[in-house]
C-alpha cells in the first residue's frame, strides 16, 4: 500500500523551517557582529587609542603591594598581569582551604543533636548569606582591620603573632641550606606509612585481619625528620616580626587587603558550604544511619565511615561551583586595594593604556580558563565516583 | 521484699528537655558549656557597643567624638541619603509614591485572600514599571526631570535590583529554550552565550557596561551610564536565570513532552501552555534564590561610582563631618540590617511557596 503523501506546503515542513530559522539567526548574528566592530574601529579612530597587544610588552611604572614572583616598576604590563593572577589564586586558595573547614563544621553542626550548636550553625547561615559580600568585604577591611592600632601599639601574642592596621605579622621559617634533608624524610616518612596503611588495608579487606601498624606512625612521621634534623644540626631558623622603627620587619607579613578579603570570602562561602554539606547528610538513606547505630558505631564513627562517604558524592559537584563562585568573588578585591587580577589588570592597567577591549577581553578569558579547567577536573572526579550502571 | 530503686530519669519538662538537648553525653556537656562561655563572652559587649554606650542623640560628629559605641546621629541625620541618595529634595515624594505602590502591588500578589491575581500581576509587570519609570526620571506632565546621577541609596538598589529581576527573566527563559533546542545554531549560540556570562566575576561584566560598551555604539548615541549598567546586569542575570529554568525543563517529565505532542500542539503552544507552567513550579525555589543573590550582587554598582545603599554609607563614613571608626562600623551594620531584611523575607517567602507548592503532590 502506497503511503499517503504529505498535503501540506514545503514551508509549513519543521525541517525546512528549522534551517530558515537558523539561518537567518546566523544572518542576525553576523550582522550585529559586523555592526559592534564597525562602532568601534570608528570610535578608536576617533580616540587614537592603539589596538592589539603590543602593550604588554610596555613598561608598567607602578608598584603593587603584594608580588609573589618577581616584579618591579620597569617590569612589563604583562608581568604586571601574572603578578595579579597569583595573587588571585592565593587569595582563592586560602579561601577555599578555610571556607571548606569551617562549613563543613557548621554544616555537620546544624544537623547536631545538640540544640544550642544546631540553633548557632542555623544563625550562622541565615545571617551571612543573606548579606552581600562586599559589605561584609568592607565591613571586616575598613570596619575592623583599619581600625586596629598602628604599629607602636599594636596588639600582639607575644611575639607569635602581631596585629596591626598594617595586617598580621606570623613568625617565619627560614630554610637554611641542608633543610632539604629534612623535608626529603618527613616526604619519605610519610609515603612509606600510607604506603603501609594502604597495604593494612587492602589485607583487612582480604582477611578480615588488620596488623597493628600504629607504632610505624610515629617512627615514620616524626622518628625520621627528626634523625634528620639531628644529622643537619636544625638547619631551620625562625624570623620573628619585630618593631622596627614605625613598622615591624621580619616575620610573615599579611597584609590587612589580603587579611581582611580571606576572612570575608571564607566566612561568606563557608555559609554556603554549610547548606551543601547539611543538603548532602540528609540525602544519605535514613536506613544507612539506622545500620549504622545497629552496628555498634558511635555517632562520630559512623559520620566518618559512614555518612560523609556517601554523601560526598552529593556535596562535591556543588561544591566545586562553590569553589569557583569564590574565585570570581575574590574579584571583590578592587574595592579594598588588594592586587588581584581585576584591580591590577582591568584596574590599574586599565587606567594607564585606556585599552579597554583587550584587556578585559583578556581579564574575561582567564576566568573562563579557571572555570573551564574546574569543570574538566570535576567531570574526571564525577566519572570516578558515579554509582556503578547510573554514571 | 524488693528494694529501693531510683525514680526513672526524667524524660519530660524543661529538665528532661535539657537533659535531651544540651547534655546528653560528655561531649554534648562540655560543647554545650563551651558555647554558652563564648556567648557570654561576646554578646554583652556587642549589645553594650551597640546600645548602652551609644550615641543616641545630637547632630553633629561632635555627639560621638568621646562616644565607645555605635554612633547612630550619623544615621538619623543620613537618613535621606540612605533612603533617596541625591534625589532633588523637594521631589522625593515621587520614589515614596513608587514606594508605596510596588509594596501595595506585591501586597496583592502575596496574600493569598486578596483575588484577581492575575490582573495584579499583568499590572505589575507592564503598568507599574512604565509609571514608576516616569514618575522617577521625570519629564512628563509638568513633572521636572531627575537625572539618574542624583539618584541613589535604597533607590537605586531596589531600582537596579526590580529592573535586572523583571529583565533577566524573560530574557533566561528564552535562553534555556534555545539551550535546549534542537537546531544546532540556536543551541550553540544560547550555550557559549550562557557558559561565557557564568564564568566570569560579575565586576568585569560591570566595567564593560561603563568603559566598553561606549566604543561599540554608534558615535553620537550616548547611553545613560545608569542604562548601560541595567543592560549589562540582566544580561548577567539572564545566563543565570536561564540555567534555572533549564533544571526545570530538563525536570518535566517526557511524557509531558510527548503527551503534548500527541494533541497536536505545535511547539510554541505546548512549550507556553503545557511545559513552561509546569517547569515554573519546579523551579520556583531556585528563581527566588537567584532573586536573592540578584539582589546583593545589586551592592558591586558602587565600585563603578554609582551611590546606591552601600555607596552612600561608604562615602558616608569616608566623609570628614563624621569619620571615625564608630561611625563607619554603625554605617555598615544599619546597611548590612537592611540587605538583610530584604533577603531574609525573600527565602522565608521562597520556603513558604516550596510548601504550598508541594501541597498538591503529597497524597
Amino acid at each position: 500500500m502506497a503511503r499517503p503523501r504529505a498535503r501540506h506546503a514545503w514551508w509549513r515542513d519543521t525541517r525546512w523551517q528549522g534551517i530558515a530559522l537558523q539561518a537567518l539567526a546566523l544572518v542576525a548574528i553576523a550582522a550585529v557582529g559586523l555592526w559592534l566592530a564597525h562602532n568601534a574601529i570608528g570610535a578608536l579612530s576617533r580616540r587614537h587609542v592603539a589596538s592589539g597587544f603590543a602593550f604588554l610588552g610596555h613598561t608598567a611604572g607602578f608598584g603593587i603591594s603584594q608580588v609573589l614572583i618577581p616584579y618591579t616598576e620597569e617590569s612589563s604590563y604583562g608581568q604586571a598581569m601574572w603578578v595579579g593572577l597569583v595573587n588571585t589564586l592565593v587569595v582563592s586558595a586560602v579561601s577555599i582551604v578555610l571556607s571548606t573547614l569551617i562549613g563543613f563544621v557548621v554544616g555537620i553542626g546544624r544537623l547536631s543533636g545538640n540544640w544550642l550548636v544546631a540553633k548557632l550553625c542555623t544563625v550562622y547561615v541565615e545571617t551571612l548569606r543573606n548579606i552581600p559580600l562586599l559589605l561584609q568585604v568592607v565591613f571586616w577591611y575598613f570596619g575592623v582591620l583599619q581600625t586596629l592600632p598602628g604599629p607602636r601599639d599594636s596588639l600582639a601574642l607575644g611575639s607569635w603573632i602581631v596585629l596591626n592596621n598594617r595586617g598580621v605579622y606570623v613568625p617565619e621559617v627560614i630554610f637554611a641550606p641542608g633543610s632539604w634533608l629534612v623535608v626529603l624524610a618527613l616526604a619519605v616518612g610519610l609515603a612509606v606509612f600510607f604506603a603501609l596503611y594502604g597495604w593494612a588495608q587492602r589485607l583487612q579487606r582480604k582477611t578480615g585481619r588488620r596488623p597493628t601498624i600504629w607504632w610505624a606512625a610515629p617512627l615514620l612521621v616524626i622518628g625520621l625528620p627528626a634523625l634528620a634534623l639531628f644529622v643537619e644540626r636544625v638547619p631551620f631558623a625562625l624570623s620573628w616580626p619585630q618593631l622596627a622603627g614605625f613598622s615591624y620587619e621580619g616575620g610573615l607579613q599579611i597584609n590587612s587587603e589580603l587579611a581582611g578579603l580571606t576572612i570575608a570570602l571564607s566566612i561568606y562561602t563557608a555559609a554556603y558550604i554549610a547548606e551543601i554539606v547539611r543538603a548532602g547528610l540528609v540525602s544519605v538513606a535514613r536506613g544507612q544511619r539506622e545500620a549504622a547505630e545497629a552496628l555498634g558505631l558511635r555517632r562520630g564513627l559512623a559520620l566518618r565511615l559512614v555518612l560523609i562517604p556517601q554523601a560526598m558524592r552529593v556535596i562535591i559537584p556543588p561544591l566545586a561551583s562553590e569553589y569557583l563562585s569564590l574565585t570570581k568573588n575574590s574579584s571583590l578585591a578592587i574595592a579594598i586595594g588588594y592586587p588581584d587580577l581585576v584591580a591590577v589588570f582591568a584596574g590599574t592597567v586599565l587606567n594607564q593604556t585606556g585599552q579597554a577591549i583587550e584587556i578585559l577581553s583578556l581579564t574575561m578569558a582567564i576566568y573562563l580558563a579557571l572555570s573551564l579547567v574546574t569543570s574538566a577536573l570535576m567531570n574526571l572526579y564525577n566519572r570516578a565516583h558515579a554509582l556503578e550502571g547510573l554514571g | 521484699m524488693i528494694a529501693f530503686r531510683a525514680p526513672p530519669i526524667l524524660h519530660v519538662g524543661p529538665v528532661g528537655w535539657l537533659r535531651a538537648n544540651l547534655f546528653s553525653s560528655v561531649f554534648n556537656s562540655v560543647l554545650t558549656l563551651l558555647i554558652l562561655a563564648l556567648l557570654a563572652w561576646t554578646i554583652p559587649p556587642l549589645l553594650n557597643w551597640a546600645f548602652f554606650s551609644a550615641t543616641w542623640a545630637g547632630t553633629t560628629r561632635e555627639a560621638c567624638a568621646n562616644a565607645t559605641g555605635a554612633c547612630w546621629p550619623y544615621i538619623t541625620q543620613r537618613m535621606g541619603q540612605i533612603l533617596y541618595g541625591f534625589y532633588d529634595f523637594d521631589q522625593r515624594w515621587r520614589p515614596d509614591v513608587v514606594y508605596t505602590l510596588g509594596a501595595a502591588g506585591l501586597a496583592w500578589l502575596m496574600i493569598p485572600r486578596i483575588p484577581h491575581k492575575g490582573w495584579a500581576g499583568a499590572a505589575m509587570l507592564t503598568v507599574y514599571p512604565l509609571a514608576s519609570y516616569v514618575l522617577l526620571t521625570g519629564g512628563w506632565f509638568g513633572l521636572p526631570v531627575v537625572s539618574t546621577e542624583r539618584w541613589g541609596g535604597l533607590l537605586l538598589t531596589l531600582v537596579v535590583a526590580a529592573v535586572g529581576i523583571v529583565a533577566s527573566l524573560p530574557l533566561g527563559v528564552i535562553l534555556a529554550l534555545g539551550r535546549r533546542s534542537t537546531l544546532p545554531v540556536v543551541r550553540i549560540f544560547c550555550v557559549v552565550f550562557i557558559e561565557v556570562w557564568r564564568g566570569v566575576p560579575m565586576i568585569t561584566v560591570l566595567f564593560i557596561a561603563s568603559s566598553m560598551l561606549p566604543l561599540f555604539l554608534p558615535e553620537g548615541l550616548e547611553f545613560d551610564k545608569l542604562a548601560r549598567a541595567l543592560i549589562a546586569i540582566a544580561l548577567f542575570n539572564a545566563a543565570y536565570m536561564a540555567e534555572v529554568v533549564r533544571a526545570g525543563l530538563q525536570a518535566l517529565p517526557r511524557g509531558q513532552y510527548e503527551g503534548a505532542g500527541a494533541l497536536g500542539l505545535g511547539y510554541w503552544r505546548a512549550t507556553t501552555f503545557v511545559i513552561l507552567p509546569q517547569a515554573f513550579k519546579i523551579v520556583l525555589p531556585g528563581i527566588v534564590n537567584n532573586m536573592i543573590s540578584m539582589f546583593k550582587d545589586t551592592s558591586l554598582v558602587s565600585i563603578i561610582g554609582f551611590f546606591d545603599l552601600l555607596g552612600v554609607i561608604q562615602t558616608g563614613s569616608s566623609d570628614l563631618d563624621w569619620a571615625g571608626p564608630n561611625t563607619a562600623v554603625t554605617g555598615y551594620l544599619f546597611a548590612a540590617a537592611i540587605y538583610w531584611a530584604f533577603c531574609f523575607s525573600m527565602s522565608r517567602y521562597s520556603a513558604h511557596l516550596e510548601t504550598q507548592l508541594a501541597e498538591g503532590d503529597r497524597r
